[in-house]
């Protein structure tokens, strides 16, 4: 039985993991990998006390400090915490841990768009990491959905890459910074739709063939071979924990303590409804749950 | 030592994951930057159908993504099927 367990690895779970042992509770962490959303990050430059470090950099001193502790560290995928009589079992596809408190700081994710063929096509056309995959896409022709910021970027990074692009937005207008809106429309290769709303996605059973959107009360089929998607992100909805509150956003519902509607169970970072989601206060309120989990723990029995 | 490749693009941070990961644990690997070799981007696509980086190859297991779980279990297969041998 552990004192804390802390689901995920991004900022809030490995402060919330390194602030509990040194409290000098038991610690489980169990994580897929060390990073989180801020692994993807490609310059970071308002992390206190590092002016300017890829995501990849910080998360090995992350990790470095990390492994300067002696903390369990777990290689797994919790899909659901039980409350017991006198704790917590989370439980993994092959395993099961079992922990007085526990802190959920498992981030978010890249949104979908919930249109069908997307799951289907996923890996085979679609892709949610513009930065890792764009390489691939030389010479296609692609669309890319999303007009605010990260969308524009999979544009501009585009831009040298594909043969042409096409950009979808299904509001009236792109909300991204105006200079890279300026730059994407100064290309040849770039045709935006506004007020489009994505309908399908099409493959020929190995690849993305098309994207259909409509577009001035009219389907229209573009040919594509690539689909960026850009929309945003949404908390993670596992691990699944019965009776836990969530919003409208499915993002953990937790006060200033971190605490969410059961006790003993706290919640951390990208994944709560904190308004802004950042690595400092992803970070910072991992620090609130872990000492309010020891506090927890001083006063239960 | 089992022969790992991994196909991977400059800009794609868990590609850097999975290079720091093997240079961690020792393991020598050839990186293979698709973004630049159209041969090797081919290949690598026709070999799993999928459209995405890294796809890493230890042995002859592909594992799609930086897993670390599998991995770390290729990784310990490989090495006890090494031990059979012997």
């Amino acid at each position: 039985m552990y004192d804390v367990a802390v689901i995920g690895g991004g900022p809030a779970a490995v402060t919330a993991a390194i602030y509990a042992v040194r409290k000098n509770l038991s610690v489980l962490l169990v994580t897929k990998d060390i990073g989180g959303q801020m692994a993807l990050s490609a310059d970071i430059e308002n992390w206190p006390g590092t002016i300017k470090a890829t995501g990849v950099e910080l998360t090995q001193k992350f990790q470095e400090h990390l492994d300067n502790f002696e903390i369990d560290t777990k290689t797994d995928l919790v899909g659901e915490i039980v409350k017991t009589d006198d704790g917590f079992k989370i439980k993994s596809r092959a395993n099961e841990y079992n922990s007085k408190t526990v802190i959920i700081a498992t981030g978010r994710k890249p949104r979908e768009l919930g249109i069908p063929g997307e799951k289907e096509c996923k890996k085979q056309g679609v892709t949610y990491c513009a930065t890792c995959d764009a390489p691939l896409f030389a010479g296609k022709d692609v669309v890319v959905v999303g007009g605010g910021n990260s969308g524009l970027d999979a544009v501009l990074q585009l831009i040298s890459i594909a043969n042409k692009i096409y950009l979808v937005e299904a509001t009236d207008k792109l909300i991204a910074d105006e200079v890279m809106v300026e730059k994407a429309k100064a290309s040849e290769k770039v045709e935006i739709f506004t007020s489009a709303k994505p309908k399908k996605i099409c493959g020929d059973g190995k690849f993305v063939t098309s994207f259909t959107i409509e577009h001035e009360g009219q389907d229209k089929e573009l040919s594509v071979g690539g689909v960026f998607i850009e929309i945003g992100y949404v908390a993670t909805e596992k691990p699944d924990v019965e009776g836990l509150e969530r919003n409208e956003w499915k993002e953990i519902v937790v006060n200033e303590k971190c605490e969410t509607n059961i006790p003993g169970l706290f919640a951390a970072g990208d994944v709560t409804n904190v308004p802004e989601k950042q690595i400092v206060v992803a970070a910072g309120q991992g620090c609130i749950a872990s000492i309010q989990a020891f506090k927890y723990l001083s006063t239960t029995k | 030592m089992v022969q790992v490749k991994i196909y991977s693009t400059p800009t794609c941070p868990y590609c850097n994951m999975a290079k720091e990961f093997f240079k961690e644990k020792g393991i020598e690997y050839e990186d293979i930057n698709v973004a630049e070799d159209q041969e090797a981007e081919k290949e690598m696509v026709e070999r799993s159908g999928q459209m995405g980086v890294p796809q890493i190859l230890i042995g002859e297991t592909l594992i799609v993504g930086f897993d670390k779980g599998a991995i770390e279990a290729a990784l310990a297969g490989s090495s006890e099927e090494k031990k059979e041998e012997e």
